[in-house]
């Protein structure tokens, strides 16, 4: 583990704080906060600051500071949360994103200057409500405390830099009882200062109590040790750091005849007021601990790599069982009643196992609050957040993935979706939009939902734009359904003037193209004036896959379900010759390029004769196409092999898999498979 | 001989590592909690020669942790050094209060920590 990967620990753990941090102050807002609420938020800050500080991280540690010492007011209750006060929080906490970032890529430090004068007011005079007008003030208060690394004020004796180099040091040390109760031992002590060097260690146990009355922990022991004088002062103090409260101690130049150092005020005295709230804190942790709260399980972390494997090998172990089930059937053994507990058994254990990669999408969820914030301050529009099902668990590395094309759709929902307010009120809207987002298993996928109360798809206007891009036959018959996926069409973009929002040079196509690259579908459902419902369908885990087992020209291969669009067995004439392709399937007023697979894999001249069955597959960059296959056999998940981890990538398969009769078959990928097929003479487009 | 086990608390798992990295680079055999609740669990069976813990963590706290360390005769005497960000008076008379042994501050260094550790450990 070297420093880089403790670096991408300590983001990874930005980003979960920053999550806990959102999810802490949108209870708050809403009034549903409890003490434990607010304590996690401090806990996130803090983690950051102190991580960012091993890394040094200045900039990052001073805010982090700042916006921790107003949290530890407010948790303490000298500072009320009003909702002004928990506003200023969400917007400290976006900043705290933006400081996170910014130290992750290198970048400059965000402009904090208006939080932080806030912040600063807040955290000087807990008892003032934020005021704007403030903000341009207060700035110098932003500068860390003096103490914030543990540098505290030492008063340095000038004297002992005029004495003689040689003069060595005196030290009188008397433990005191405190010093011994809580595991410190004088015996370490005089080693580490021998260690250093000591000229001479002397015991003056005069004040040592007969054996009769001796208290153990009262040590009545003294010590005088001469130290060479060229030792560094403070390196002797620091040897009795963790003594220093309970000692009787004397530092000095021996030629001085050890006058008694004057400890600086603050070493040396221990502000009694100090053990009240300690003690009632303690009591309260100790409360705590005895009543753990309710839903909390114990937990342990297990390296990723484990878990892959652990994966793997369950994937060949179904595998291995179906290999042996085919087997026994083919032997007539009658094993039927083991064989369906073993076959039972090892679909439990690939269940427990993909259930130790699930994780709560609520990671994925958690940028969307601020996301929202900042695109309402953006367009000036209001709106309002319903999230649901955000417990819904899935394979870890999907959470990861999602959050682009999360982030891109609640972009376009705002922006496109969601009506200026006064269209709103004029439509017998609330002037405020609803922007939903929702997640839930269904047959075996997670759904996940952005819908918006908004206008709704404008199809007269999207036909219009597509025919017009050459997207869309000008003859064609599209259903409503089909008319409105279009907007996801590489190129097409209805945004009559390109917006600040989404367009950044992205356009749906790309969300879909990197939903699809994980193996999920994005659609859409609109109702004119009401509002669109965009669905990610997506796979519970990326190492099984639900496909089509196909064959063609005796081989076996499996295509992704989430390319196929449906299954055709063509009648007569509707495959035809259309300008220089002498084959392309027509479906409903559109024109499919013909792949055939035996061509494309093997060389192979299309077999007429063969019984022929279409695969409609879409894919998201070359659009639709028809698979020419000689039969499909079945519909089944696998467990997905990478060529690349054990040959090499091959253009047209996605990988490969082995089936319940042990053969081995290819996952085929639609996409460079139609790139194969197409050549420069026959790019012919869908809309020809 | 074997190297002295040195119990690392702390809920942020980049302090852990760099401590981990740190403490085993200068011979230390290191065990981690990542809270007080788990450190409890774990003291009986790995009995470390000292404990570092940090404060804030959720569950039971740091100083909640060293009580009821405290509060079980065998480790009566184990030394506890807490992380703190700041070693202000305050902060180390609480530290003591709590039944501490001694500070260790954030960000470390790797030097000043070995000095903190060998000082509490024979």
């Amino acid at each position: 583990m070297d420093q880089d990967d403790i670096l991408a620990i300590f983001f990874q753990e930005c980003d979960e704080g920053l999550a806990v941090a959102e999810s802490g102050l949108a209870a708050l807002a809403g009034g549903a906060a409890d003490a434990e609420g607010l304590n996690a938020v401090f806990r996130a800050v803090h983690s950051i600051k102190g991580g960012a500080g091993a890394f040094g991280f200045d900039a990052l540690v001073r805010y982090a500071h700042l916006f921790e010492t107003v949290l530890d007011h407010l948790r303490a209750g000298r500072l009320a949360h009003d909702l002004e006060v928990v506003r200023l929080l969400q917007r400290s906490r976006d900043v705290l994103d933006d400081h996170v970032h910014a130290a992750q890529n290198g970048g400059a430090a965000p402009d904090d200057s208006g939080v932080v004068a806030e912040l600063s007011q807040l955290a000087a005079d807990p008892g003032a409500a934020p005021t704007v007008a403030a903000s341009a003030e207060a700035p110098a208060a932003a500068e860390p405390d003096a103490d914030e690394f543990g540098f505290m004020p030492v008063t340095v004796d000038l004297d002992s830099f005029n004495a003689p180099a040689e003069t060595p040091w005196l030290v009188r040390f008397r433990p005191l009882a405190g010093a011994m109760a809580h595991g410190n031992d004088p015996l370490l002590l005089l080693r580490e200062l021998e260690r250093m060097g000591a000229l001479e260690i002397r015991l003056d146990e005069t004040a040592l109590a007969d054996l009769a009355v001796l208290d153990p922990c009262e040590p009545g022991l003294a010590w005088e040790i001469e130290m060479p004088g060229d030792t560094d002062e403070q390196a002797i103090l620091d040897v009795f750091d963790f003594v220093i409260d309970d000692c009787e101690l004397s530092v000095a130049r021996k030629a001085e005849n050890a006058a008694v150092l004057d400890l600086p005020a603050d070493l040396a005295d221990t502000p009694a007021p100090a053990d009240q709230p300690a003690a009632e804190s303690r009591a309260a942790a100790a409360a705590a601990a005895a009543a753990p709260p309710a839903g909390e399980r114990p937990s342990i972390r297990v390296d990723l790599d484990r878990v892959d494997q652990l994966v793997n090998l369950v994937g060949e172990l179904v595998i291995t069982q179906s290999m042996m089930a085919q087997r026994v059937k083919d032997l007539n053994l009658d094993l039927s009643e083991e064989l369906d507990d073993l076959s039972h058994l090892t679909r439990e254990m690939q269940d427990a196992v993909m259930a130790m990669r699930a994780q709560p999408v609520r990671t994925a969820f958690a940028r969307v609050p601020r996301l929202l914030r900042d695109l309402e301050l953006e367009t000036g529009k209001s709106v309002r957040l319903d999230v649901s099902g955000e417990t819904t668990e899935v394979d870890k590395t999907v959470v990861d993935r999602i959050g682009e094309p999360l982030v891109h759709l609640i972009r376009n929902a705002v922006d496109h979706g969601l009506e200026a307010p006064a269209d709103r009120v004029a439509a017998g809207k609330p002037e405020q939009g609803v922007i939903r987002l929702a997640a839930e298993h269904r047959s075996g996928r997670i759904v996940i939902t952005v819908a918006d109360d908004g206008r709704g798809i404008d199809r007269a206007r999207v036909r219009a734009k597509a025919v017009e891009r050459g997207i869309l036959a000008p003859d064609a018959t599209p259903s409503d359904e089909e008319i409105d996926n279009l907007i996801f069409a590489p190129g097409f973009s209805t945004a009559e003037r390109v917006s600040n929002i989404s367009g950044r040079g992205v356009g749906l196509d790309v969300v879909r193209r990197n939903v699809a690259s994980f193996g999920g579908r994005v659609t859409l459902a609109s109702t004119p004036g009401q509002g669109s419902v965009f669905s990610l369908t997506l796979p519970l885990t990326l190492a099984v896959l639900d496909g089509m087992v196909v064959r063609s020209g005796g081989d076996t291969y499996v295509i992704p379900l989430a390319n196929i669009v449906e299954c055709i067995r063509p009648a007569p004439g509707q495959i035809r010759a259309v300008g220089s392709r002498p084959d392309v399937l027509e479906l409903r007023g559109m024109h499919l390029p013909i792949v055939d697979l035996g061509a494309v894999l093997r060389g192979e001249n299309g077999d007429e004769g063969s019984e022929t069955a279409f695969v409609i597959v879409d894919c998201e960059h070359l659009g639709r196409a028809a698979l020419r296959v000689d039969s499909i056999d079945d519909q089944r998940q696998v467990v997905i092999k990478s060529l690349e981890a054990n040959f090499r990538a091959v253009a047209g398969l996605a990988g490969a898999t082995t089936l319940g009769d042990g053969k081995v078959a290819l996952i085929l990928d639609p996409e460079s498979l139609i790139a194969m097929a197409r050549t420069p003479a026959a790019a012919l487009s869908l809309a020809a | 001989m074997t190297n002295p086990i040195v119990m690392t608390v702390d809920d942020s798992r980049t302090i852990l590592m760099l401590l981990d990295r740190t403490l085993r680079q200068r011979g230390f055999d290191v065990v981690q909690a990542e809270d007080g609740v788990a450190a409890l669990e774990r003291l009986e069976t790995e009995r470390p020669h000292v404990l570092i813990t940090d404060i804030n963590m959720p569950r039971l706290d740091g100083f909640g942790l060293i009580e009821q360390v405290r509060a079980q005769d065998h480790f009566r005497a184990l030394p506890i050094l807490v992380l703190t960000t700041e070693a202000t008076p305050e902060k180390r008379a609480r530290a003591r209060a709590g039944g501490a042994t001694g500070w260790i501050v954030k960000p470390f260094e790797a030097d000043k920590l070995e000095a903190a550790i060998r000082r509490v450990i024979a």
